[in-house]
């Protein structure tokens, strides 16, 4: 009866240890689902009609040096009738390999979502720019751009896979980086100094993430009621205290030092990687260590697969010594903290103030980004590149004026992590034991 | 007694016997209460706690899966408790940016009661305003007047009764509805075209008007429903995701031809027809407007659902143990459609009560935020469809006063999601309450048994 925790729980990691319940793992025995060789078809048609056969003839233009690299490459001019044709047909010929795969009853390989993804944002990407009045945008510029807005992004979603994977649902991601927000505008504002405002801003996420600790692991509340609640609580405190200290002494209180572009000789001027990897802000760069280290952190190191060992399966951690509401304190304490860094974007990057939800739901983006992105920290990384990309876009289309309404565009993120979880790529499925407290015994 | 797995060793202690005597008068409590039994003696290898499981507050596993059951049923005191403990917090962080307090906290240890008195002033002088905004102002002129804020109160309680009632329903289908901000969204929209796009006679309009707003929140809600049954999509996933996609429609609407109103280059729709809105029920100096009413039938109506009806019966089956549901031939996926798309149909009433009611136009902000208040509401109701009723008065009164509170005495609105958002968070933590007011009996063992209970209940949540 003491065990009705894990009892209730389907799909038991198999005997090959934490390792083999990674979200890749597809179960052998099941039949292949119809439902990724669908959606495929479904998008590779629409690509089809849309960005092929309806796309405008227009040359659509798209530069890729910037003035400040060290040599010119002249700028991508594709017929926008032509590109679609040929990159529809691409998709047409993945998707029917999908359903190839799924005749013979082999799952798809995860390239070829990844791919299909790729052609299809490049034949939108066309379509888009080639309707446009000024059929012209900087592809350099684009990236660039989308990697910068993507920053709070992947500190989010990094934020949700160490907590995820160590079995507690983060849904109070929005209410961490907002919680840095408001900390590093603060404090960086006290103190006239970035870097302590940064680090603030890590100690505040944190402590947002050890209320949703403390109320998920001592107390067993629900983890996502938990998260829910503790945004609302961010907000209203970060709002109160806004309208109450900050606006009453802006000087003093809502004006930080901003954190400096800080560009690396030669490199930078490397066209197109240049300025996505050394021209970043300290938190840019920060982001790529982030990624780097977590990712190393989780899958190569034995804290890693404790980790993952008390996200799958905390029973069997338990027996092999493993602490695991101790594991799951200190790693959601620490999934705040990376959030909280990630919110501290907003005021010392972005805008050199705090304004009242100054996050914007980018909170929920990185949840997104975190299930598209499979809970693998790089695909969560390259799943926030993508929605920063369509959040830039959406800012660049109304400048360049296309037939495509902006709103649509910064429906994107959404519509496209709800395809994910419907199953358009592959089986979306988190850590065993996410969102399942653990009580010994 | 009839097929209990209860431990051989429970069976010698008294103070069993006396839990499964009280099991036994409420016969559907039984297997719950053998199964607790069962963690507090950890299967018969401890012995059973001081105080029975049945007495303490919680609901019993057995219903393991019953998604937030054990915040549902717990002892009255402790919520009453929790509001307390919130605006005591609350008061504390009004007190902590009022300059009278900043002062005497410079003399704090020559005078400590000159600071003591600021701290209590400050916050009781905010809610003080909360309450005179909310319930009775005695400064009105005439009765009238005085009652004003309460209607006011009532006016802004519709949204969030309807709404909450919503995602109570979901919760005790074991569904997380996030989406209520959404679902009234969907609603608004739909409600709000019948409203000023069709010219239709007296009565059949506003019938029209409130149809098609139930079904536009049904829609959205029975839509994220079928992705969880169909593809096994995680609801809370689903609808958050689906509120966004609302809301951007929303906006994109607002922007065309067919929406915006002409003439107008915000984003703002024309004003509905007169024959469209809710009548006001109170006379014309109250925004009071039959919406209310309708909360009050949704409310029993959802009483009767749950508690009455077989469709409701499988609800809350399926909500306590979705396999054991199914096996005994409850069909699950067309209870989670069904039951979303109630609730998003019960959102949809928010929508029409806003644009129908008090808004009377449809604008980008149709939701404000009772979409995600609705949630907290439904949990401090304990997802029952009366307490749902009362949770949304009372945040309807916090919602209502604060304005006049901001007026009054400069204190944000903001303070009111922080009081909000920690009466849940206490709700839903009941040891903690009893530990800040020493309520906890003096006990080791109980608590650990405490503990397994809330996990297996709490255990098949996500």
């Amino acid at each position: 009866m003491s065990t009705t925790v894990s009892s209730s729980r389907p799909g038991k990691p198999q005997p090959g240890g934490p390792t083999a319940g990674a979200p890749s793992a597809a179960p052998a025995t099941r039949p292949v689902s119809w439902k990724t060789p669908v959606l495929l078809t479904v998008f590779a048609l629409v690509s089809l009609v849309f960005f092929g056969f309806l796309a405008p003839s227009q040359t659509a233009s798209f530069g890729i040096s910037t003035g400040e690299d060290f040599f010119q490459l002249p700028a991508l001019e594709i017929n926008a009738f032509a590109g679609g044709i040929v990159l529809s047909v691409l998709l047409v010929a993945l998707a029917g390999y999908a359903v190839y795969l799924k005749i013979k009853n082999q799952p798809a390989p995860g390239w070829l979502a990844v791919t299909f993804i790729v052609i299809f944002v490049a034949a939108f990407l066309i379509w888009v720019v080639g309707g446009a009045r000024t059929p012209a945008i900087s592809l350099a510029g684009l990236i660039a751009g989308s990697v910068t807005l993507a920053v709070p992004l992947v500190f989010g979603s990094l934020s949700g896979v160490l907590c995820e994977r160590v079995g507690v649902v983060n849904i109070a991601i929005e209410g961490q980086l907002l919680g840095g927000a408001f900390t590093a505008a603060i404090v960086a504002s006290m103190t006239k100094n970035a870097i302590i405002g940064l680090l603030a801003a890590a100690i505040a996420g944190a402590v947002v993430s050890m209320v949703l600790a403390l109320f998920s692991i001592k107390y067993l509340v629900n983890q996502i009621i938990v998260g829910v609640v503790l945004n609302v609580l961010v907000s209203g405190v970060t709002g109160f205290l806004f309208s109450t200290v900050m606006q009453t002494n802006k000087a003093q209180f809502n004006s930080p030092p901003g954190l400096d572009v800080i560009d690396i000789p030669v490199l930078s001027s490397i066209p197109i990687i240049g300025p996505i990897l050394f021209r970043q802000s300290l938190v840019g760069y920060l982001m790529y260590v982030a990624v780097a280290v977590v990712w190393v952190g989780l899958f190569k190191t034995r804290w890693g697969l404790r980790v993952r060992a008390v996200g799958e399966h905390p029973q069997a951690a338990d027996t092999l010594g493993i602490n695991v509401n101790a594991t799951r304190f200190w790693n959601v304490t620490l999934g705040g903290a990376v959030a909280g860094i990630g919110g501290s974007f907003f005021t010392l990057v972005a805008i050199d103030s705090f304004t009242k939800e100054i996050s914007g739901g980018r909170g929920f983006i990185a949840l997104a980004a975190l299930i598209f992105g499979r809970w693998n920290p790089v695909g969560a990384f390259f799943a926030a590149l993508l929605f920063g990309f369509a959040d830039n876009l959406q800012s660049i289309v109304t400048i360049i004026g296309t037939p495509v309404p902006s709103q649509f565009m910064a429906m994107l993120p959404y519509l496209v992590t709800v395809l994910a979880v419907a199953g358009l790529v592959g089986k979306s499925r988190g850590p065993a034991a996410s969102g399942i407290p653990y009580v010994k015994g | 007694m009839p097929d209990q797995p209860s431990p051989k060793h429970a069976k010698d202690d008294p103070r069993v016997e006396d839990t499964q005597h009280a099991a036994s008068q409420d016969s559907p409590a039984a297997e719950d209460t053998a199964a607790v039994v069962a963690v507090d003696t950890a299967g018969g290898a401890m012995q059973p706690s001081a105080v029975p499981a049945t007495a303490q507050s919680g609901q019993l596993p057995g219903g393991s899966g019953t998604v937030l059951r054990r915040i549902f049923t717990g002892s009255g005191i402790v919520s009453v408790l929790a509001v307390l403990l919130a605006l005591i917090i609350g008061g504390l962080l009004i007190a902590s940016t009022d300059k009278q307090v900043a002062t005497t906290a410079g003399y704090f240890f020559a005078r400590p009661t000159d600071m003591l008195a600021a701290v209590w002033n400050a916050a009781t002088r905010s809610y003080i305003a909360l309450f005179q905004g909310s319930v009775f102002n005695p400064r009105g002129n005439g009765l009238a007047a005085q009652f004003a804020p309460f209607m006011e109160t009532l006016t802004i309680a519709t949204p969030l009764i309807t709404a909450g009632l919503g995602v109570a329903l979901a919760f005790r289908a074991g569904l997380f509805n996030i989406g209520a901000q959404g679902q009234i969204i969907v609603a608004g929209i739909l409600a709000a075209w019948v409203g000023f796009a069709l010219h239709l006679p007296f009565g059949l309009h506003l019938l029209l008007v409130l149809v098609a707003g139930i079904v536009g929140g049904a829609l959205w809600g029975g839509l994220a429903g079928l992705l969880k049954a169909r593809t096994g999509a995680h609801e809370v996933i689903v609808t958050i995701m689906f509120n966004y996609i609302a809301l951007y429609f929303l906006r994109y609407l607002l922007n065309t031809p067919a929406f915006q109103r002409p003439g107008e280059s915000n984003p703002i729709s024309p004003i509905l027809d007169p024959s469209a809105v809710y009548p006001q029920i109170l006379g014309s100096q109250y925004r009071l407007h039959l919406g209310f009413v309708l909360a009050i039938a949704a409310t029993v109506l959802v009483w009767w659902l749950l508690n009455r009806s077989t469709v409701g019966f499988e609800f809350r089956a399926v909500g306590a143990n979705p396999k054991a549901a199914q096996t005994a031939g409850i069909n699950v996926s067309r209870s989670t459609i069904l039951v979303m798309a109630i609730a998003g149909g019960l959102a949809g009433m928010s929508g029409v009560a806003q644009v129908a009611g008090t808004e009377k136009v449809l604008t980008d902000g149709v939701a404000a935020t009772y979409g995600f208040d609705a949630i907290t509401v439904a949990l401090l109701g304990r997802s029952t469809p009366w307490g749902t009723f009362a949770a949304g008065l009372l945040f309807g009164a916090f919602r209502a006063g604060a304005v006049q509170m901001q007026i009054q005495t400069g204190t944000p609105i903001d303070i009111v999601l922080v009081v909000q958002s920690l009466i849940v968070l206490f709700i839903a933590a009941p040891p903690l309450v009893r530990a800040v007011f020493g309520l906890n009996p003096r006990r080791r063992k109980p608590a650990r048994a405490a503990r397994s209970r809330q996990a297996a209940t709490t255990g098949g949540a996500a």
